[in-house]
């Protein structure tokens, strides 16, 4: 066999514990986002005037930052996925900021 | 390529040095994927941002016509749909071919609960013409009925609700789209865990599945708050 077929040549060390996630563990992620859901409802019904729709966003972003973390394994992956998620949505905020600056810039004084 | 001795499970495609090596690159080759899903529905969450902030008291009225209990149902069973799927990609990895069938056929069932509720939805926007561009009335959002707490709109800014249900239609329909896509995947799936192909060890594709089927789950996370939960207070 040759060297680049020996295994261990290619053996990354961040996977030598592959994590399995217990049944437990998803229990306790589904609850929480089960509470998270009722929170939202409950905080739309609350008058907080300009905070109503930043707590949404922000609930929700909770909401998936936990479906990401461990529906998704990603707290438990690699540096390489860790990276290509986080600089996805990284990007996509880029462009949301971007192109809210474009528009709010031309309508001045009328946001 | 000789194949009469095989070290290494049938599964494993012979460009790959390793398993790991081979189901890192598929993960990672499936975020790739999401990230490009991310783009595309980030594209209608943009529009909707700015026609929501240009047209806002059409945007509050008009989402005061969505069903927050059929909404918040709907979160909770996606949220269970992705509960059995996470549970699936354990079964999976603990070979228990059993339990995998139990639930993949959950999680189908559950993403089939949520799309009838969706049906249920969409039909009472069609009896109250909602439709955009097929059947859309104005009426409702110029003339409030008796006990609505909504004020009524000018015809222009009414004229906007159309956009409104327009972005509506676009990103729960393209949810909606994908979910069917997912319970198709689901499918095959089953079929494939009954043969046994994913309790041996082979466990990439039920967890790239399960990452998709995670990213639908996320997608409606923001599209609920973002659709239905919109003031609910400003009329008064």
């Amino acid at each position: 066999m040759s060297q680049e077929q020996d295994a261990s040549n290619v053996t990354n060390p961040e996977h030598a514990d592959h994590h399995i996630v217990t049944p437990v563990g998803y229990a306790i992620v589904f609850v929480t986002l089960l509470f998270f859901t009722a929170l939202t409802v409950f905080a739309a019904h609350l008058e907080l005037g300009i905070f109503n729709p930043i707590v949404a966003v922000a609930i929700a972003c909770i909401k998936g930052t936990i479906v990401i973390l461990f529906f998704m394994h990603v707290f438990y992956n690699s540096k390489l996925v860790k990276m290509t998620v986080a600089s996805g949505f990284f990007t996509f905020l880029v462009l949301i900021t971007m192109t809210l600056c474009d528009y709010i810039s031309r309508a001045w004084g009328l946001w | 390529m000789e194949h009469t001795v095989h070290e290494h499970p049938h599964w494993q495609k012979h460009h790959f040095e390793t398993v790991e090596q081979q189901s890192e690159a598929a993960r990672f080759g499936m975020w790739l994927f999401l990230l490009t899903e991310i783009m595309f529905f980030g594209g209608l969450f943009m529009a909707y941002l700015l026609y929501r902030n240009w047209y806002n008291p059409a945007f509050v009225v008009a989402s005061h016509q969505l069903s927050i209990p059929l909404g918040a149902a709907n979160t909770a069973i996606l949220i269970t749909s992705g509960f059995f799927m996470a549970l699936g990609v354990w079964a999976a990895e603990m070979r228990k071919k059993r339990q995998l069938m139990v639930y993949l056929i959950l999680t189908t069932i559950f993403g089939l609960a949520f799309l009838g509720i969706k049906a249920v939805e969409y039909h009472e926007k069609w009896e109250h013409s909602h439709i955009p561009g097929i059947k859309y009335s104005i009426a409702e959002f110029v003339n409030p009925p008796a006990g609505s707490e909504d004020k009524p709109l000018g015809v222009d800014m009414a004229q906007k609700t159309e956009l409104f249900f327009f972005l509506y239609f676009a990103m729960t329909g393209m949810h909606a789209l994908h979910m069917i896509i997912g319970i198709g995947l689901l499918g095959i799936l089953m079929a494939r865990t009954q043969r046994g192909d994913f309790t041996t060890g082979h466990v990439a594709q039920i967890e790239n599945f399960g990452l998709y089927w995670h990213f639908v789950d996320i997608v409606w996370i923001f599209l609920f708050p973002l659709l239905y939960l919109i003031n609910l207070h400003a009329p008064k």
